[in-house]
């Protein structure tokens, strides 16, 4: 599903990624992990298309769709998500518009036509409803106001009415108290699906005792260094990142 | 004070001062009324139009935006009352008592007179004629000596005279309607609103234009006495080759309330001047407004907030969107007169350049003689922020779009202020408009 090769990208001619190589296959969930710095959230942002990252070598495909000849509504359109390690606030663009506003450009993008009002607010009211989001909340602007579990919750609703196949979760479970973890797991968990898969970025082993990774991966300076299965996490709990660290500085 | 006489008379001046002449013998009012817009005339004679070389016009070239004098528009046939009927389907739902000039004129069949109780409306016209007439056209709100003012005073042939009585909340708002049909004229209108103590009314004022290259003044004068509350919502989408000039002044009593909206949609070149007055002790004014404007066009907002009471608390809020070539004004002025302790004021002025070649210049100001007050001015001029619309499109929200509901989210600030929820719409529904029509 997703693919990427040998993908080097630079900030400011600083090059972050040095050579990075990930197979993520329908279904699966992989978790990414590595120290402060490697490179991790980058990633995350030059798949979805942000501007200030550029590209220097390698690929990146989803479902044998070239991710970089694309904007980055394009990419959300062709089926990728990020969640946000620090969702935005925008005052006076109100949750309930800015779902709907996504849910139909994507729909227009795949040359649906808009989703009947009625039927987009049933929708997003019974997801948001698991995920404990009230309808004030969806009144008022995007995020604002919304304390750290709340915006990683809408996340989690945008991602779940966008239905994409390639979810990126980048650092979920930070500033996430143990209640709004679970939540938000639980979230995630109900939208894994065979032919949907996730690569979830953490620093921390423990938001991997809610959403069990098939795959885990050890990132370091740009690259990564380790794959293994899920006891991986745990031995990197246990130790620490202080060998990865010598191991790609070396 | 400045007695400079100047020989040389711009093409527009002149054509005022022969269409002044002209028009003069058949403008309605008694002798005093006449001497009156004479003196007014003689003021504006003696001034000119302002350049930039005048400081309170130095961004907005009063001279150079204004070539020549339109004639004063006719009484409108059939076909322009047809248009203006048109032009008035969006205020279909808003139910108000409703006055309608067309080309400055009175139209009955496009008018709603129906009064809530405890209000009167008369025509400025019928007033003009009777011995207060005066009184409507200087009655101590209107800043003396303002240019547009001035002429507005020589010239206008109508409005609205409007009274709440003491202690009436009007079950109904009031809605001045303000349509230019025709290719090109000159138009001026006036409302002169008094709320008496403890009373409160909903004003809503509208300038709508199609096309043609219009001149249009408007004053409007609020009289708030104590213990009142007025509302005003004023929407100006005058055509966009029209000059539109505008002054609302207010004067407040004591703990006495104004909450003011102007929408600035249409328009060639607009300048909004708005002054308040605060006269009475522990009043409020909340004073907000949004603007987006393309092309080349000129919009200004003019603003003095003169505190002289005590405990009186003002907030100034405006906010403007521009594309393409357009160029914002916002000139403010927070004044705390001597005495005028534990004032309370703050004034921001925003502007969003949504192109390299768009201008906004903010010339925020305080004077201050006392000692105890707390006030505080700001403006800021920035482009959209590219994480937050890399947030939209990032849930696949292409980038005019994305750029679409940040701007909505930009002047929506102000707009959501807006108390009545068909008029929020109505401009809700405008600064969408002119947001499609970018994209």
């Amino acid at each position: 599903m997703l693919s990427i090769k040998n993908l080097h990208a630079s900030i400011e001619d600083k090059p972050i990624l040095r050579g990075l190589d990930l197979e993520v296959k329908p279904g699966e969930v992989h978790a990414i992990m590595g120290p402060n710095g490697s490179g991790k959230s980058t990633l995350s942002y030059v798949l979805a298309g942000k501007d200030d990252y550029e590209v220097t070598e390698g690929s990146a495909t989803l479902d044998g769709q070239d991710l970089f000849a694309l904007a980055a509504d394009e990419r959300a359109a062709a089926g990728l998500f990020l969640a946000f390690q620090y969702p935005l606030e925008i005052p006076g663009v109100a949750t309930m518009t800015f779902l709907k506003a996504a849910v139909n450009a994507q729909r227009r993008a795949r040359g649906e036509g808009d989703l009947p009002t009625p039927q987009f607010m049933k929708l997003v009211r019974e997801k948001a409803d698991g995920l404990g989001i009230s309808s004030d909340m969806l009144k008022r602007g995007l995020n604002v106001g919304f304390s750290g579990g709340e915006k990683k919750r809408n996340e989690i609703l945008q991602m779940a009415l966008l239905e994409p196949k390639l979810c990126v979760l980048d650092e979920t479970d930070s500033g996430l108290d143990i209640d709004a973890l679970k939540v938000v797991s639980e979230g995630v968990n109900a939208l894994r699906a065979k032919d949907r898969a996730f690569v979830v970025i953490t620093h921390y082993q423990r938001l991997l005792d809610h959403i069990a990774p098939d795959v885990v991966h050890v990132m370091a300076k740009g690259r990564i260094v380790r794959t293994g299965g899920p006891e991986l996490a745990h031995e990197l709990e246990a130790r620490g990142y202080a060998d990865y660290v010598g191991e790609a500085a070396a | 004070m400045n007695a400079e006489v100047r020989s040389i008379r711009t093409a527009a001046e002149t054509a005022l001062s022969e269409i002044f002449a002209s028009a003069f013998a058949g403008l309605p009012g008694d002798a005093a009324v006449a001497e009156r817009r004479r003196t007014a005339f003689d003021a504006f004679k003696t001034a000119g139009l302002p350049s930039r070389r005048v400081e309170d016009w130095k961004y907005t070239d009063l001279r150079a935006l204004m070539r020549d004098a339109k004639p004063v528009a006719g009484a409108p046939d059939g076909v322009m009352i047809a248009a203006a009927r048109g032009a008035l389907a969006p205020y279909a739902a808003i139910d108000a008592t409703r006055v309608t000039f067309v080309n400055g004129r009175f139209v009955e069949e496009l008018s709603d007179l129906a009064t809530a109780e405890g209000v009167s409306v008369t025509l400025l016209k019928d007033t003009l004629a009777t011995g207060a007439g005066v009184e409507a056209l200087s009655d101590g709100v209107s800043p003396v000596g303002n240019v547009a003012v001035a002429l507005n005073t020589a010239f206008v042939a109508d409005g609205v005279v409007v009274s709440v009585a003491p202690g009436v909340t009007a079950s109904r708002p009031l809605h001045v309607a303000n349509i230019q049909a025709g290719s090109e004229h000159a138009a001026y209108g006036r409302v002169v609103a008094r709320v008496g103590e403890g009373g409160n009314v909903l004003l809503i004022e509208s300038h709508i234009g199609d096309a043609g290259a219009h001149q249009t003044n408007s004053v409007v004068t609020l009289d708030v006495a104590d213990g009142a509350r007025a509302e005003l919502v004023k929407i100006q989408d005058e055509s966009l080759d029209t000059l539109h000039l505008a002054t609302l002044a207010v004067r407040l009593g004591a703990k006495a309330e104004l909450k003011t909206f102007a929408l600035a949609a249409g328009a060639r070149a607009a300048r909004q001047q708005i002054y308040v007055s605060f006269t009475g002790d522990a009043s409020t004014a909340e004073i907000r407004g949004a603007g987006f404007a393309g092309a080349s066009r000129h919009l200004d907002t003019t603003l003095v907030v003169e505190h002289d009471a005590v405990g009186c608390a003002s907030r100034e809020h405006f906010k403007t969107a521009l594309d393409g070539e357009a160029r914002s004004v916002f000139q403010g002025k927070i004044v705390v007169k001597p005495g005028a302790q534990k004032t309370d004021g703050k004034m921001m002025a925003q502007a969003l350049l949504l192109s390299e070649a768009a201008e906004a210049d903010a010339k925020p100001e305080l004077e201050i003689f006392a000692d105890d007050v707390v006030c505080g001015h700001g403006a800021t001029v920035g482009a959209l922020d590219d994480e937050l619309l890399f947030y939209l499109k990032s849930r696949g929200i292409p980038q005019k779009e994305a750029e679409a509901l940040m701007v909505q989210a930009f002047v929506g600030e102000v707009i959501e202020t807006i108390e009545h929820e068909g008029l929020r719409e109505l401009v809700t529904h405008r600064a969408l408009a002119w947001l499609t029509a970018r994209t």
